[in-house]
């Protein structure tokens, strides 16, 4: 591989992360982003789920993209990540029962995830599948990385724990219950909002520099 | 197009077809490993098992008689509650011959994490209001388990009190289960009026 070619690998990876995360820039995701993120493990997990299918799904488009008729795409490329993710599902309810009992919910949800459909139109659908593996590796580590990030932020100022190991900022009230001294509200669908509205702000004053 | 359309949908089904039947058995070893896990936390030690299944509520109700050496070790009930903030929970209760409440694990439930979800960490104070105890010497209200809110003396989750209910609405059918296979008295005699009760109390609750 010519020292050009490795540059412009490696840029597909890093643009995924950076340029055109997808949570933070491309503002995709949202649905999952704001309903998974109330830990970090969760966060974390849904990213990865999610990167497992999108590589999978972006290589499979790119190799059947041109015997796909241009007014079916999107239905064909449908069928392919549902079929991905029904797999995905199966396969980690028979080998990683504990971790599919802490997605359930979650993972069913990857097929309407709109990065997964968006660089499937976006990327895969104009590029060879080398280069769509690397953008599904980018993308989905972006995804994985805003996710886990968001949860990390939600877990530790509204539960007081850090990948849930709790940090000990409970205190005992006068009628005998164990209260925490963070605010709840950040667990809860409005922290969700908050937290990634300043994160993204964040992320995207950082990224200009 | 049409052609390409249907070549697609079937290599997918196919696919999908070809995992399903390599799964099956795994994801049936699976969950059956996932009882008897469920079973041996809930029990004292134990040789064998026999199921039996009760319907209280419209609800099915497993009841396992667990035995060491043709004594009774205990009983473990499979049981479950409408009333859970995200819909149905589910729960095994493993209970002493004596009626002892040895432990209770979780088995599915839909809760808010980080709030509703705490029923199913360890020392939760749904849990530590009564392991080891016998439900009878609780204060009862009409006969039945209830959190502090509703008169009994469970402590409910911190703002999850929905959630709290449905655990305790659980763990009070996990015992009618359980009176009734240790004196084989029949089921239902608590169960409907107090549960009426409990659904009309639910609007306008933080869970």
């Amino acid at each position: 591989m010519r020292k050009e070619d490795k540059m412009n690998k490696l840029n597909i990876i890093s643009s995924g992360i950076l340029k055109n995360n997808p949570t933070f820039v491309l503002v995709l995701g949202m649905c999952p982003t704001l309903g998974t993120t109330t830990s970090a493990a969760n966060g974390m997990g849904m990213g990865l789920a999610t990167m497992a299918v999108l590589i999978m799904s972006n290589i499979v488009i790119s190799l059947v993209k041109n015997i796909i008729p241009d007014k079916v795409r999107i239905p064909a490329f449908i069928v392919i990540i549902a079929s991905f993710v029904t797999i995905i599902e199966m396969l980690m309810k028979a080998y990683v029962p504990a971790l599919y009992a802490s997605l359930g919910v979650f993972i069913p949800l990857i097929v309407v995830n709109c990065i997964i459909l968006g660089r499937a139109e976006a990327f895969a659908s104009k590029n060879s599948a080398l280069d769509s593996m690397l953008d599904g590796v980018g993308i989905g580590l972006g995804f994985t990385l805003s996710l886990t990030v968001i949860g990390a932020v939600r877990e530790l100022l509204g539960s007081g724990a850090i990948f849930g190991h709790a940090l000990g900022l409970d205190y005992v009230s006068e009628a005998g219950d164990k209260l925490s001294y963070m605010p709840l509200t950040f667990v809860l669908a409005p922290g969700a909002f908050l937290v990634l509205g300043f994160l993204m702000v964040l992320f995207n004053k950082l990224a200009k520099k | 197009m049409v052609a390409v359309l249907l070549g697609i949908t079937l290599v997918a089904s196919a696919g999908v077809g070809a995992v399903y039947m390599i799964t099956k058995e795994p994801i049936a070893q699976a969950d059956a490993q996932a009882k008897v896990e469920a079973l041996t936390k809930v029990l004292p030690s134990f040789e064998t098992t026999t199921s039996d299944v009760l319907t209280i509520d419209d609800m099915p109700i497993t009841v396992y008689t667990a035995t060491n050496a043709g004594a009774v070790a205990g009983y473990a009930v499979e049981t479950m509650s409408k009333n859970g903030f995200g819909g149905a929970i589910s729960l095994m209760v493993g209970f002493t011959p004596e009626g002892e409440v040895v432990n209770v694990s979780v088995l599915k439930q839909a809760e808010t994490p980080g709030l509703g979800t705490k029923m199913a960490d360890e020392d939760n104070v749904l849990l530590a209001s009564i392991q080891g105890q016998r439900l009878e010497e609780k204060k009862l209200v009409d006969g039945r388990l209830a959190v502090k809110k509703d008169g009994g003396d469970v402590d409910a989750l911190t703002a999850a009190t929905i959630s709290s209910r449905a655990y305790v609405d659980a763990i009070n059918r996990a015992w009618m289960a359980y009176r009734s296979a240790a004196t084989g008295v029949a089921a239902t005699d608590t169960a409907s009026g107090a549960t009426q009760q409990n659904l009309n109390e639910e609007g306008g609750q933080n869970e």
